[in-house]
This record gives structure tokens, C-alpha cells and sequence, in this order.
């Protein structure tokens, strides 16, 4: 009961973070909404059908909306580096409560932020001639949630690790890039080479941004836009299953390395 | 309950080849303001961080409001309040927030929440700017925000360490009224580290320490005068009489500078009115000087604690130095 207080307690911080920098919102929606007009409008009619019926902006759009979500988490989990730099971390280290409540918070409250915005750019659909049903919406939202928790997990675990701000700016792009580029948000995973077939196997966010795609277009029940590993096409479930084995990891090596730390 | 709320023992922590506490012993009494006076990098952040389980000691053993900091963090860290070197506030938050979280946190009863964080901000004068952004409060304000809230949650034990470093005299003189005024209100225990030499002053107990090690603890009173005796500086009409006269009475020898004489005794307070009442010489004018904490510093270690620590060059050094202990 009072882990569970404590677990509250951070996320709400999170919260009255966000309501204090409204315009956070604005700026983590503005870089995917310029990706989908720019190489929506400069690529579309070029590309032509990338899927029945599919052109490259209604192909992109749901890998957006995934990349929101994981580059806005990612971040936020990331953020107790900054608590540590402004000193606020200590605050919360000799607070009388359970350190593994306060990752598990942070966590969520990355989550929840990475959510309201994710959400804000699926509002944008109608746009890009991408039609969700209600039915649609209310699976592709759990699913951001679950990339967007794993995500953040996987950033406080970092945030833990990472004792300098030196080696923050050193490690971020070098990870948030790749595991963006590399996740199939720009173009299909189908006909690449072997060896970034196999890192974009090993990126953990594919599975999150293909099965939001395959949700998002309607194309679970195919393999369009699938992945294939070992031979086996991945269904929904299996790459639910993978992206959720990744964020109960993340999870727990978080809890773990937050409660160890000094 | 023993009368003791902080006992340490044989306490050490290495960082490496480095022992930054070198197996200290010490007790603090309840309602007692105690202090840690040295020079940066002597060990006081990192005995603080292990009494408020922020680092785990080598060897040894520490005990706050009967908690051991090892196997009882929970409770020790109920136990106490603390107000760091650096800024430890979430200067996104208005001040009313960071408090409100504080108390969540602190478990502070919600019956009393409200009423209490208005209390505590008022006690520090900063009830009219509770709802401001703590980016826009000023280095005085922080702090005593940061007092606030480490009382918030009726500590036993407030832990100040360096809690006037970086401030100006007048707002460092303000906080000492803040914290003495708290004290009387609350009885909180104070715990104190600092290399103020005057701010050392205000503490009832101090161990002075160097190298990791306590040189030396008592009272800044009884400390001063371990080093040497009170300074009388007098002026009289006729100094070779009065040399010869203070000679003959108090057999102590004088030092003529400029047009005054000056000897030392033990205690210039107990000496100075039976002086006056007998001596024959007229006096123009006698004054009394106490040995200070530096002095005491200079003796027990053979160097100054000297002004300049606190300066901009040797602050980014003082910092990389807490930086390597805190973590």
C-alpha cells in the first residue's frame, strides 16, 4: 500500500511537470508531425503503393505515432539524469520510501506523458487518409502503452547507469537514433540486407512499431508489413510477447539498479 | 530511549585507496547543535551521507533515533530532515508543490498537511511566494525553502550540511536566525557541517575534523581555550608602571605594540574585574579578545582554514570534490 502511495506520488510529479511546461507538448508533437509532411508530401507521389492500397504517408504515419511514443519515453525515463544534475534526485533517494517504487513511478510517468502525446498525433489521421474505427483506436492504445512503458523502463535503467552528463550526451543519439531508424518507421523491413535485417531484429522497437502499423492498416491478419524471424512470421501476439518479455526485463533491471545506487 | 540520538562508531568509508572517514567515534545528544567544522575534502559530506543513508559505510557502525543507517534505512530516513550543500528542489514546481510532494512522500498525516506546510512557510517567510516557480527564487529563498522542507515532517535530527555555502553574509546571518528560532520552536537535534569559522560558532558541540580523522571535539568555547588564552590589550598613562605593576601582581610578562600593552590569561572574564578594582596604574581604556576557531583550527592542525576555500577558483574544486564523495 504505501509503495503503491509512493509509485503515485512520483508519477504525479511527472504530471504537474508536464502542466508547468505545456509547451513540452507542442515541441514533442511538432519533429513527428515535420516528418510527416515533409517526406509525406516530398516522398508520397514518387513511391507510389507501398501495400494494397497503401501510399508512403498513410505508411508512415502509424510509425510516427509509434516513434512519438518511444522517443518521448525513452526521454522522460532518461530524465533522472537530469534530477540527479539539479540535485533533486536526492530528494527523492532519502525519502522514506521504496526505491523500486520510485523506478517503477518514473516509469509510468514517462509513460503517461509519451501516451497524452502519442494520442495528440493520432489525431492527425484523418490527414493522411489513414481511417481508424473505434475498435482500431482502442487496440492500437494499449499497445503504445506497452512500447511506451518498455521504453521508459528501459531509459530510467540507462538514467541509473549514466553518472555524467558528459556521458548522457555522448550515449543518447547514439541509441534513440538508431533504435528509430532501425525499427521500420520509414520504409518496409521487407528486401533490406541481411545485416540490418538482423539489427532491426535485435531493436527491440520494431516489434512495437510494426505491430502498430500492422493494427493501424488493418494488415494483422496478413504478412504485409510483418516481420519474419527464423523462418517464423510473426503474429500480433508473437510480437507483443517479445516487446512485452523487453519491457518486464527493462523493468526489472531498472527496480533493481534504482534501489543499488549510492 | 537513550539520551544519545546520534552515536557513531569506529566509522570508516574508502573510495578506493582513499579513506575519506578514517574510524571516527562521536555522539550527539538530543536538542544539541552540533557541528563538523574542517576544510572541504576533510570527510564531513561523507559522514553526513552515511548518517542519512545516502552511502553505505566501509566499517563501523552509526545509529540515528535508534536506528541503525544500515539494515533500518526506512526509519532512520523518517527520522531526519535535510538541507544539502547543493539545491535539491525541483525548481520546476512552485514552492507550495515541492513541499506538498515532500509531505507525500514524508507521510505527513493529511489532517495536518495543509496546515503545516503554511506553518513551516511562514516560520521562513515565504508564504507570499509560495506559488512562484522555484527557477525565480532567489539563493536565500531556495534555502529556506529547503529549511522548510526539511522540517516538514517534524524530523528528530536536521542534518545542515554547508547550509550557507555560496551565500552572502546578511543572508547567511538570516538563516542563523531562521535555524536558531526553529530550534527553540521545535527542539530539533542540529546537525551541522560547515568551514564557516563563525558560523561554527553558533553550534553547542564541535568536532573539528581533518584528513578523515576528529582531531578534536568540545565546546567552541572550551576548544578556544585548549589553543591559548584570552588576549587583554590595555591602555594606561604610564606604560613602564603598569608593565612593572602587572609583573609584580599577575606575574606575566607584557608586549608593548604601539601605545598598549598586551598580556594573556586564562579567562580575561573572570581576570578582568578583580584587574580593574585593584589595579593602582590608571586605565584609559582595557579590551579582551577570545582566541578564535581559527586559531583553534591552526593549532590543531598546523594550517588555515583559510578564506579563499570559499572563493570561485577553489569552489569548482570543492565541487568536483563532493562530487567524487557523494557518489
Amino acid at each position: 500500500m504505501k509503495n503503491l502511495r509512493a509509485v503515485y506520488i512520483i508519477w504525479y510529479r511527472d504530471m504537474l511537470r508536464l502542466w508547468h511546461d505545456k509547451i513540452r507538448l507542442v515541441g514533442a508533437i511538432a519533429l513527428p508531425l515535420l516528418f510527416l509532411v515533409v517526406f509525406g508530401i516530398g516522398l508520397t507521389s514518387k513511391m507510389g503503393a507501398l501495400g494494397p492500397g497503401v501510399n508512403f504517408t498513410q505508411f508512415m504515419f502509424p510509425g510516427i505515432i509509434g516513434m512519438t511514443v518511444l522517443m518521448s519515453s525513452f526521454m522522460s525515463g532518461v530524465s533522472v539524469v537530469w534530477d540527479r544534475e539539479f540535485g533533486f534526485l536526492k530528494e527523492v533517494l532519502v525519502a522514506p520510501i521504496n526505491r523500486t517504487s520510485v523506478a517503477v513511478g518514473k516509469t509510468l510517468g514517462a509513460a503517461t506523458v509519451a501516451m497524452i502525446q502519442g494520442t495528440i498525433v493520432l489525431l492527425f489521421a484523418p490527414l493522411t487518409g489513414v481511417s481508424l474505427s473505434p475498435g482500431t483506436v482502442l487496440m492500437l492504445l494499449p499497445l503504445m502503452f506497452l512500447l511506451a512503458f518498455s521504453m521508459g523502463a528501459f531509459g530510467v535503467l540507462l538514467a541509473t547507469r549514466i553518472k555524467t552528463m558528459e556521458a548522457f550526451q555522448a550515449v543518447m543519439p547514439m541509441l534513440t537514433f538508431p533504435m528509430i531508424f532501425l525499427s521500420g518507421v520509414f520504409f518496409p523491413l521487407e528486401g533490406i540486407p541481411s545485416w540490418m535485417s538482423i539489427l532491426t531484429k535485435i531493436n527491440p522497437a520494431t516489434y512495437g512499431i510494426i505491430t502498430i502499423r500492422q493494427i493501424a492498416l488493418g494488415t494483422t491478419s496478413g504478412t504485409t508489413f510483418g516481420l519474419n524471424l527464423f523462418g517464423h512470421t510473426m503474429s500480433l501476439w508473437n510480437n507483443v510477447g517479445v516487446l512485452a518479455t523487453f519491457g518486464v526485463v527493462m523493468i526489472l533491471l531498472a527496480m533493481q539498479s534504482f534501489s543499488r545506487q549510492e | 530511549m537513550s539520551d544519545y540520538i546520534i552515536k557513531v562508531e569506529n566509522l570508516v568509508k574508502r573510495f578506493g585507496e582513499l579513506v575519506a572517514v578514517d574510524h571516527i567515534n562521536f555522539q550527539v545528544a538530543r536538542g544539541e547543535i552540533f557541528g563538523f567544522l574542517g576544510p572541504n575534502g576533510a570527510g564531513k559530506t561523507t559522514t553526513i551521507n552515511i548518517l542519512c543513508t545516502l552511502s553505505k559505510p566501509t566499517s563501523g557502525q552509526a545509529i540515528v533515533n535508534g536506528f541503525d543507517v544500515v539494515r533500518q534505512q526506512s526509519q532512520v530516513r523518517q527520522s531526519i530532515g535535510l538541507v544539502f550543500q547543493d539545491s535539491s528542489l525541483d525548481e520546476r514546481l512552485s514552492g507550495l508543490q515541492n513541499l506538498r510532494f515532500h509531505a507525500l512522500v514524508y507521510s505527513v498525516p493529511a489532517s495536518i498537511r495543509e496546515q503545516r506546510i503554511e506553518q513551516v512557510l511562514r516560520m521562513m517567510e515565504l508564504w507570499d511566494k509560495r506559488n512562484s516557480t522555484v527557477r525565480t527564487y532567489s539563493g536565500g529563498m531556495k534555502r529556506r525553502l529547503e529549511l522548510a522542507r526539511g522540517l516538514l515532517h517534524y524530523p528528530k535530527v536536521l542534518f545542515l550540511d554547508e547550509p550557507t555555502l555560496g551565500l552572502d553574509p546578511q543572508t547567511r546571518n538570516r538563516l542563523w536566525e531562521y535555524i536558531l528560532e526553529l530550534r527553540k520552536h521545535e527542539g530539533t537535534t542540529i546537525f551541522l557541517t560547515t568551514h564557516y569559522m563563525d558560523e561554527a560558532d553558533n553550534a553547542e558541540r564541535i568536532a573539528v575534523m581533518d584528513y578523515g580523522k576528529i582531531v578534536a571535539m568540545d565546546t567552541p568555547q572550551k576548544l578556544k581555550r585548549t589553543v591559548s588564552k584570552d588576549i587583554i590589550s590595555v591602555k594606561t598613562d604610564n606604560d613602564d608602571r603598569a608593565a612593572e605593576e602587572i609583573r609584580r601582581r599577575y606575574q606575566i610578562e607584557t608586549k608593548r605594540d604601539n601605545n598598549e600593552l598586551t598580556f594573556e590569561v586564562a579567562s580575561g572574564e573572570k581576570f578582568l574585574p578583580t584587574f580593574i578594582k585593584e589595579f593602582t596604574t590608571k586605565i584609559l581604556s582595557v579590551s579582551l579578545r577570545h582566541p578564535s576557531l581559527d586559531d583553534v583550527f591552526l593549532k590543531l592542525t598546523g594550517r588555515e582554514i583559510r578564506e579563499e576555500e570559499t572563493s570561485n577558483t577553489l569552489k569548482t574544486t570543492a565541487h568536483q570534490h563532493s562530487h567524487r564523495f557523494q557518489h
